[in-house]
């Protein structure tokens, strides 16, 4: 064959019966055969569903596909979806799709373009209007045009990494998000990863741990985290249940999952789906807590009235109908407590037509057990089957005798099954429709087995034992950080890790005591004046918020009398109790070994001084107080250090934890912050102080730009003022005007001359406890 | 200046009891010994004090006590008149001196210092020392004192001296049960008995609520006023809603539970 010519077997060569047919395969102008194997079936489907003139648009968008020189590929899904696309958002969407189609021949995401076309049916078909096609394909340029990467100035000279996951996923991603939500996930992450093509890569492949997150802090519907607290008061109001609520994840499937979870409950709790949209069902509208609230209802009815039943002896159909007996017969009981929720059980479980399955072809047993179960529940579900009829009313008749349990009730199915057993019950195609009652449990707690198979090697299986796991510290606590760029937080970022200081000599915090007894005797003559004092009645006053009664007779007797009257009659109440509590908050990291400026102490040894003085006025102020360390080392490890605890005293041991202070690593604040914060926010006073004591700005060896720790600190602040704790900061840093005033607002000093620590910061406590 | 007549009670309250606290407060009674009547609000302790009052047959004089209450306004003080000075007997000299039962109600929100008075009475001695007017007066032998307070919002500010605690006899009320609550509400707004079962009913998903949000439970008072409610022609469960929700918080997820609660028990 020579070189620049076209094969003899060229597809263009082949012909159609129909001359509509031919004219657009000649129009086509296309040599692959396996699109000549289909175009006869698309250009029919087409010509049902478009205009002449959109059809020629077609034809000649597809010709233009054809001709980009990336295969059939294109060319081939183009006219096999388009119709689809056109018919599902009944618009003409074909000009935004070709610029967009240019645009990614144009840039190095060419290869993209198939990907893209493969997917826009379902997208299509979750998006339902042209407006929000467009919006769609919107958001795919930006990606492409954000995530595309050049190595050198100005050309694009590498693929967006993340395009071809994005547009494979864009249809399952559509079924939980809506268009709004996509955006804010797909922008963070661009944000996030937009320099580590791999990462990218996994976060829109929805393989990353933040990518989840994020998904499911974007979904729509009701949100379990959000309801938590109503579902736990409303358990415990109806049923008296305090029964832990567990969230199981509905976020699309991982590989190596077979089937959603279903609700369930065992030992550990209920556990729950995280997230439940409101259902439109044939009964009207069922928001989603009104479903939590039926799912739960449900299970907590197995609870009340459900024994488990014994079931090796029976085929897996019987448990089935005995599963749907029980559950109606628990389903009975609370509506006959609550009468309410047969609505919302009625509005979620399905209404099978009667004529709906066809038992030549289908297995119908669970058609039939769902009819059933609607008849049990519903007095106006309209079925005419005189077995049916029968069986319910004998279920209602076993409910209304009192004391029928689950044996009964199994009896009752057992009986069902053998009256209605059909042979097509075992055929493999299965009628599912209508026939998933989808707020009841999976009914695990129903059986018991005796044998855990009928393998023979079961019973000799020896019984394994897990050693236990040996725990090394705490877990670590993730905290949330702020990121301005995306103003959104980035979930779970920072990983804080608590543990208790290590100890070094007391002696040696005495002797430094010792060296500053001067000013330790000033403080004490301050302290004394501030001692707590409870709460008392000032009478006899001249101004007073009421009359003394008594007082003010003994006056008017007084002056009636003759006598000068004492004019203090009134008085008034004070609290002159102090209610505090003080978290200190030390930086450790590395500059803190850095010399001060004139003298031969390092910082470290200045801060030492000054948190040892502290710690002894506030003890014996008798206020509750807690000091703790913290530096980091990324994102991943953040070290919490706990020198004194809020019950304990200033004693041998707290001192020898201050003497062993050390400084290393870099300071990454918003996480020590929160942390420290939620130790504080746990304790019972009217006041609450956080006394952050550091030497310069928030930085960390794995964030590039210092803005955003900054505004992570700053987030974190105001978080703790939204709990009600007082931030203030303490720096020993002299050029921190500039950023400690955007992170602390008005809460900070910066001692310019830092030697004066020991003296400010006591007094600075003084000041803000007043 | 109060005759005896005065404090009578002339109807017959309506209580009904839940145990056999009337025989064993007709025991104490006999005994002269006081009591102290322990229970949430609304559970009908008042009226139960009101009630023995009146089978009795002895006055009774009810002080509401408060914080701003001083020792003088329970023993009494000297007024000015146009002559002088007048002493004036506050309401438990009064009740000393003409032997009634002086029901000093939700005692604990009074002062420390104030519910101090009351112990010459209550022991042996059964006397008030009015040392303002240097008399000691003996009290009434069919003087009684009771004294009513709720543990619920007990805390370590608001507490009975031990001093105090002992030297009462004690009742402890609750919430009648189910049915008998049922009966009371329909007997005292005069509505149908299923429909006070619902209410009740109501009302119990909400006491449920005592400490996990509600600092007390609905209270047998709230659900006589849902079922007075219905009764003006208000819908039963918007008379839940106005009478036993709305009134005991703000919490929004608890005012949905109970909400919920209410369509679930209505249907």
């Amino acid at each position: 064959m020579p070189i620049g010519l076209r094969p003899v077997s060229d597809a263009r060569a082949r012909t159609f019966a129909d001359p509509q047919v031919q004219a657009a395969w000649s129009a086509l102008d296309c040599g692959f055969a396996q699109v000549a194997d289909v175009f006869e079936e698309c250009v029919k489907e087409a010509l049902a569903v478009l205009s002449a003139s959109q059809f020629a648009a077609y034809i000649e968008a597809a010709r233009g596909l054809g001709k980009l020189g990336r295969g059939a590929e294109p060319i081939l899904v183009f006219l096999q979806i388009w119709p689809t696309v056109v018919a599902t958002v009944r618009g003409d969407a074909l000009a935004p799709v070709l610029d967009l189609v240019r645009a990614m021949q144009k840039s190095p995401n060419g290869g993209a373009i198939a990907g893209f076309l493969q997917t826009l049916a379902p997208v299509a078909r979750r998006l339902q209007a042209i407006e929000q096609l467009e919006l769609y394909l919107g958001l795919l340029r930006e990606l492409m045009q954000r995530t595309s990467t050049s190595i050198h100035g100005r050309h694009i000279t590498f693929p967006s990494p993340s395009l071809p996951v994005f547009c494979r996923q864009a249809p399952q991603l559509l079924g939980l998000l809506s268009l709004g939500g996509l955006r804010n996930w797909v922008d963070y992450g661009i944000l996030s990863h937009a320099t580590h093509p791999e990462r990218q890569e996994e976060y829109f492949a929805l393989q990353s741990a933040d990518s989840r997150a994020i998904l499911q802090r974007e979904r729509h519907g009701t949100l379990f985290a959000d309801v938590e607290r109503k579902l736990e008061l409303w358990l415990r109001a109806l049923w008296r249940e305090g029964e832990l609520l567990v969230p199981y994840s509905t976020a699309p499937l991982t590989h190596g999952e077979i089937r959603q979870p279903m609700p369930y409950y065992d030992s550990q709790g209920m556990r729950v789906p995280d997230v439940l949209d409101d259902a439109m069902r044939a009964g009207g509208r069922v928001s989603g807590l009104d479903r939590y609230r039926a799912v739960l209802a449900h299970m907590v009815g197995h609870r009340r009235w459900s024994t488990p039943q014994i079931a090796d002896n029976w085929s897996p159909f019987q448990r089935m109908a005995v599963e749907f007996f029980e559950d109606c017969r628990v389903e009975l009981l609370l509506i006959r407590d609550y009468p309410g929720l047969r609505r919302v059980f009625l509005a979620l479980h399905p209404h099978p037509a009667a004529a709906g399955c066809d038992p030549e072809t289908t297995s119908c047993l669970r058609h039939r057990l769902a009819m059933f179960s609607r008849a049990a529940l519903d007095p106006d579900h309209g079925y005419a089957d005189p077995v049916l009829l029968d069986y319910v009313a004998r279920l209602h008749a076993l409910l209304e005798g009192g004391a029928a349990g689950t044996a009964d009730v199994a009896a009752l199915a057992l009986s069902w099954v053998a009256k209605t057993r059909r042979q097509s019950d075992q055929y493999a195609r299965i009628h599912f429709t209508d026939t998933v009652i989808d707020y009841r449990d999976d009914n695990r707690q129903l059986w018991r087995f005796i044998e855990e198979g009928d393998e023979e090697e079961a019973f000799d299986e020896p019984r394994r034992r897990t050693p236990a796991e040996e725990t090394v510290g705490l877990p670590p606590r993730r905290y949330a950080e702020w990121d301005y760029r995306t103003q959104s937080y980035k979930p779970d970022w920072a990983s804080v890790y608590e543990a208790l200081h290590p100890s070094g000599e007391a002696a040696h915090i005495d002797r430094l005591l010792q060296r500053h007894a001067a000013l330790a005797r000033q403080l004490k003559r301050l302290l004394d004046i501030l001692k707590p004092q409870d709460k008392v009645r000032l009478r006899y006053q001249e101004e007073g918020s009421e009359l003394d009664l008594d007082v003010a007779l003994r006056s008017l007797i007084d002056f009636r009398s003759g006598v000068t009257p004492d004019s203090r009659i009134n008085m008034s109440h004070t609290t002159a109790g102090r209610n505090i509590a003080v978290m200190v908050l030390l930086d450790l990291s590395a500059s803190l070994n850095q010399r001060v400026a004139d003298g031969g102490q390092t910082v470290l040894e200045l801060s030492q001084e000054a948190v040892s003085l502290l710690a002894w006025a506030i003890d014996h102020l008798g206020d509750p107080c807690a000091i703790a360390g913290f530096h980091s080392n990324t994102r991943h490890e953040v070290r919490f250090q706990h020198i004194k605890g809020f019950s304990e005293r200033w004693d041998e041991a707290v001192k020898a934890r201050v003497a062993a202070m050390q400084a290393g690593y870099s300071t990454r604040m918003g996480a020590a912050l929160r942390h420290a914060g939620h130790y504080l926010a746990a304790r019972r006073a009217d006041k609450r102080i956080l006394l952050l004591l550091t030497d310069g700005e928030p930085s960390d060896v794995d964030v590039e730009d210092g803005a955003y720790l900054r505004a992570d600190a700053k987030r974190a602040v105001d978080e703790l003022a939204a709990k009600g704790l007082t931030t203030f900061c303490l720096s020993l840093d002299r050029k921190a005007d500039e950023y400690v005033r955007e992170i602390f607002g008005q809460r900070w000093r910066v001692l310019d001359r830092i030697e004066r620590l020991p003296e400010q910061l006591p007094m600075v406590y003084l000041n803000l406890t007043k | 200046m109060s005759s005896k007549e005065h404090f009578l009670i002339n109807n017959q309250p309506f209580y009904r009891p839940q145990g056999n606290e009337v025989v064993l407060y007709a025991a104490a009674y006999a005994a002269r010994l006081p009591v102290m009547v322990k229970g949430p609000t609304g559970c009908g302790k008042s009226r139960f004090v009101e009630y023995m009052a009146w089978k009795l047959g002895r006055p009774l004089i009810s002080v509401a006590c408060n914080e701003d209450m001083t020792a003088s306004d329970l023993v009494g003080r000297y007024l000015l008149d146009a002559g002088g000075t007048r002493w004036l007997d506050g309401p438990l000299t009064t009740a000393a001196r003409i032997g009634a039962i002086c029901y000093l109600d939700e005692i604990v929100e009074a002062r420390q210092d104030t519910t101090v008075v009351i112990h010459p009475l209550t022991d042996h001695r059964r006397s008030l020392p009015l040392d303002k007017k240097g008399e000691v007066v003996a009290a009434h032998p069919d003087f009684q004192l009771v004294i009513s307070y709720n543990p619920g919002y007990q805390s370590l500010m608001k507490d009975l001296k031990q001093s105090t605690k002992q030297r009462f006899t004690a009742f402890d009320f609750d919430y009648p049960e189910a049915t008998l609550e049922a009966g009371i509400v329909a007997n005292e707004a005069g509505i149908e008995l299923a429909l006070a079962a619902q209410l009740v009913k109501v009302a119990q998903a909400g006491r449920n609520l005592k400490g996990h949000g509600l600092d007390e439970g609905v209270s047998t008072r709230l659900v006589v006023y849902a079922a007075n409610l219905v009764r003006q022609g208000v819908s039963a469960a918007d008379a839940c809603r106005m009478a036993m929700v709305r009134p005991i918080t703000d919490d929004a997820d608890i005012r949905a539970t109970l909400d919920n609660a209410i369509d679930s028990i209505l249907g």
